[in-house]
């Protein structure tokens, strides 16, 4: 196995990225890939660059240096406008749902686009209001109105409107309780099931072994240990190292 | 009850639907203004020539063609084609820079707008004439069935674009982008379009009432000054950003104007709208007609 | 920058001071007067970067300022006999600071984007009472007044020539320029700069935001209003026009085309102004301001720091 490669039909290829906020370099070449309907897992300390890595991908920072490539072709400089509709779904780690819409209309941002017709927009709608019955129950009431749990559900069911290849979910378990977590945990099976890649960026190392298939470990702007996440389920010595936990 | 004999009652009446008809004008002015505002954050000081633009692209289409409902739908889109341009070429370049930099290079696009009617036009006002000229009798009073339509226009236009704000897809998108430009960006709605079009609608809305309002004042390159100075007490007084606020505030200060020229001259009037702007900023600096549907 | 070489800042310093003091000896009257005139235009537009380039304000209301300055002191012209220049000096500026006082409490009490809508306001207001209380202004056709002596009494009385009022005003500008350098680096000034750079954390430290947005209007207030007192000098008129929105305008132009932030800049850029105006009104007639508006939005884009700051970048390449 190389040392950042891994899927043998990569979605997502990431190249020796870098990213300058102001004057601080925060990522220092990040290198990692995903197959199709993977899910991969990336974890790390606070603060070593995980999120950063997900907003180059989406397109809301651009790289100073490297290259992202989305089924064989570059989408480094492209904005985040076109990269969503290419099919990379986005659930931030704040979540940010759009406050003063509604649930419908938080969906719906991500609905109305080109070329989907009103039958699908239904099934999709229908869809993950069977997914997330909360939402449907909540589905004219604002955003802001939701609790933390719920407005988890509703970004990732928001980014799962653009009918994506890819999720990328920023630390989805944040701050919330136990049944919340082990039902974020049933949605990215789910979404593998659906045949959609995962690039989970986790606190919880646990989950991220389950769910993951492979398993990336960064350290301060690098990718410091990459394996199959059976290998650390067996061994976890890595994770000690290079999280210190 | 003497007091109440020596009000002007039929007096009363017209300065009420004429604190209307001003009022519901300047609450289009204001609204484009104040939508540019609160999505953008942008101050657009070339609003008023907006209006102007719209009102000379009137006049030219009434010499061509004789009509005045083409010249007003021509004279929108004229003003809201010029304004997604100058978005694009002046506004786009500033995103993300200091928000002072947005209000200097929109009075540059005023100066340049104002000075280019003179240029074209000169100074003499052109007129437009009135689409028809019917009165109604209010009290043994005439009153000009075109003011009351320019009014009924004017709120027609400010409903349909609240509705458009609240069922359209882009109404979605438009509310989307100003909660999180980023997140909205994330979702796959094309952002810059989203602002190219809210500077263009915003145009639009000026140029339109600008035609509207050609007919009762005159059309000249320095007509938008006088308008913009009135909008923005209307778009402070009702509160920076909300729609309903400035459509509230602008029949506000146009009721008071109407009524307070019953007894002073009208340039004394005028004053009015500077002291309720005065007392706005003093009692109630976010506004006198706050929370409204976004 | 130019604190890195103070020997390097007070040389040129000299040389201009120098120049300019020899410039009503060697050009001819029209240019002569000219450059007084950019002096004082030069003063008000420095007076504005105070608030546009040190505090992060764009004043649309300058010409309020600079027209109290200049009514106050035409006042005290008509009323005295015989005119004292230092009483004139005085009501100009008292006039301009009430004003200042007036126009930086209410217009402070909102947030910074909207500052520049209110000062256009505010300065309106102070428009429409000039040009409609005919009385007491002249309205429209403003008033008109001769110039009192250069005089300290007991000491000495000078008559106001071309160029002694071209020395006069020379020495209140540089004086100006000297105190207002100080106080942009004065803990004052920087206070000012941080609020510029960062309101809410300025805020968050301890500092009275309001409190010091409404010194920075006052003070800018002032060196307008001294400005317009000059003006009123050379000219012996005050009329509403001075007190209209456009010359706030021309202000802003002034200050952006220079280079904002650096009070040489602005004075720059209203030479600058004054001469492509000459030069551009022989070829548009009225209409240069149509290329000066372009080019003032293509600074904006493009060269945010102005004549003076691409000068600098030029010369230290």
């Amino acid at each position: 196995m190389t040392p950042n490669g891994g899927a043998a039909d990569p979605l997502l290829q990431v190249e020796e990225i870098h990213t300058h906020y102001g004057k601080s370099h925060i990522l220092h070449g990040v290198s990692l890939n995903v197959g199709r309907g993977e899910v991969v897992g990336l974890l790390g300390r606070n603060g070593v660059g995980k999120s950063t890595t997900l907003k180059a991908i989406a397109g809301i920072v651009h790289p100073s240096a490297g290259r992202v490539l989305f089924e064989g072709r570059s989408i480094t400089n492209l904005p985040a406008h076109r990269l969503a509709r290419l099919g990379i779904g986005y659930v931030p780690e704040d979540r940010r749902i759009f406050p003063l819409l509604t649930v419908t209309e938080n969906l719906r941002t991500g609905l109305d686009r080109h070329g989907v017709t009103t039958a699908r927009k239904k099934e999709l709608l229908d869809k993950s209001y069977g997914y997330f019955p909360v939402l449907a129950e909540r589905r004219n009431q604002f955003g802001g109105t939701l609790s933390g749990g719920e407005q988890q559900m509703l970004a990732i069911a928001r980014a799962m409107m653009l009918e994506p290849k890819i999720i990328l979910l920023d630390e989805p378990t944040e701050g919330l309780m136990p049944r919340m977590v082990s039902q974020i945990r049933d949605i990215i099976g789910v979404l593998h099931r659906d045949g959609v890649a995962v690039l989970l960026v986790e606190q919880n190392v646990p989950l991220t072994l389950d769910a993951g298939q492979r398993i990336y470990i960064i350290e301060k702007g690098v990718v410091r240990h990459h394996a199959p996440a059976a290998d650390l389920r067996a061994d976890d010595a890595p994770i000690h190292r290079y999280m210190g936990v | 009850m003497q007091w109440l004999h020596a009000v002007p009652w039929d007096l009363l009446l017209i300065q009420t639907i004429n604190g209307i008809v001003t009022g519901m004008i300047l609450a289009l002015v204001a609204s484009g203004l104040t939508l540019i505002f609160g999505i953008m954050d942008v101050v657009n000081f070339a609003h008023g020539e907006f209006l102007m633009l719209g009102a000379y692209i009137a006049v030219l289409t009434i010499v061509a063609t004789h009509n005045f409902w083409l010249a007003l739908i021509i004279a929108s889109l004229g003003t809201g084609l010029i304004g997604a341009l100058v978005y694009v070429t002046t506004l786009r370049p500033l995103l993300g820079r200091d928000p002072l930099t947005t209000i200097l290079a929109t009075f540059g696009v005023s100066l340049v707008l104002q000075n280019y009617a003179l240029w074209q036009f000169g100074p003499v006002a052109r007129k437009i004439p009135e689409p028809f000229s019917g009165s109604i009798t209010l009290f043994h009073l005439d009153y000009s069935l075109y003011r009351l339509m320019i009014a009924g226009l004017s709120a027609a236009i400010i409903g349909g674009f609240w509705l458009f704000l609240k069922f359209g897809t882009w109404g979605i998108w438009i509310r989307a982008t100003t909660q999180d430009r980023i997140m909205a960006q994330a979702m796959g709605i094309p952002v810059p379009w989203v602002l190219a079009g809210v500077f263009a609608i915003g145009s639009a809305m000026a140029g339109a009432s600008g035609v509207l309002f050609g007919p009762l004042v005159g059309v000249d390159h320095a007509m938008g000054f006088d308008w913009i100075l009135r909008a923005f007490i209307v778009v402070v007084v009702g509160g920076m950003g909300s729609l309903g606020g400035s459509v509230l505030a602008a029949i506000f200060i146009s009721l008071l104007e109407a009524y307070s020229s019953l007894w002073v001259s009208p340039a004394q009037a005028g004053i009015i709208s500077f002291v309720v702007l005065i007392l706005t900023l003093l009692f109630r600096p976010t506004g006198l007609f706050v929370a409204t549907p976004k | 920058m130019r604190d890195r070489q103070p020997l390097v800042f007070w040389t040129g310093f000299a040389i201009i001071v120098a120049l300019l003091i020899a410039s009503p000896l060697v050009l001819p009257p029209f240019w002569a007067r000219f450059v007084t005139e950019i002096l004082i235009w030069g003063l008000l537009a420095m007076s504005s970067d105070i608030l546009i380039g040190y505090t992060g304000m764009v004043s649309f209301g300058h010409s309020a300022f600079f027209g109290l300055g200049m009514y106050g002191a035409a006042f005290v012209l008509l009323e005295t006999k015989p005119p004292s220049l230092w009483a004139a000096l005085a009501a100009g500026l008292l006039a301009a600071a009430a004003a200042a006082a007036f126009v930086a409490y209410f217009s402070t009490r909102l947030r910074e984007i909207y500052f520049a809508i209110t000062t256009l306001i505010f300065s309106q207001i102070f428009y429409i009472v000039i040009f409609t209380w005919t009385e007491l202004t002249g309205g429209e056709n403003g008033l008109t007044f001769s110039r009192p002596a250069l005089a300290i009494p007991g000491l000495f009385s000078l008559r106001f020539t071309p160029m002694v009022l071209h020395w006069f005003v020379l020495a209140i500008v540089v004086l100006s320029y000297l105190l207002l350098r100080r106080i942009t680096q004065s803990p004052f000034g920087m206070v000012l700069q941080s609020i510029r750079e960062n309101e809410a954390r300025t805020r968050a430290i301890g500092y009275p935001i309001e409190r010091y947005k409404m010194v920075a209007v006052m003070l800018s207030g002032l060196f307008a209003g001294l400005a317009g007192v000059l003006y009123a000098l050379q000219n012996q008129f005050a009329a509403p026009n001075f007190v209209f929105f456009v010359l706030s305008g021309e202000v802003v132009i002034y200050n952006v085309i220079g280079g904002i932030g650096t009070l040489v800049g602005p004075i720059l850029g209203a030479a600058f102004f004054l001469l492509l105006r000459e030069g551009l009104s022989r070829f548009f007639t009225e209409y240069y301001l149509i290329p000066v508006g372009l080019m003032f939005i293509a600074m904006v884009i493009f060269m945010p720091q102005g004549l003076l700051g691409f000068a600098r970048r030029w010369l230290n390449r």
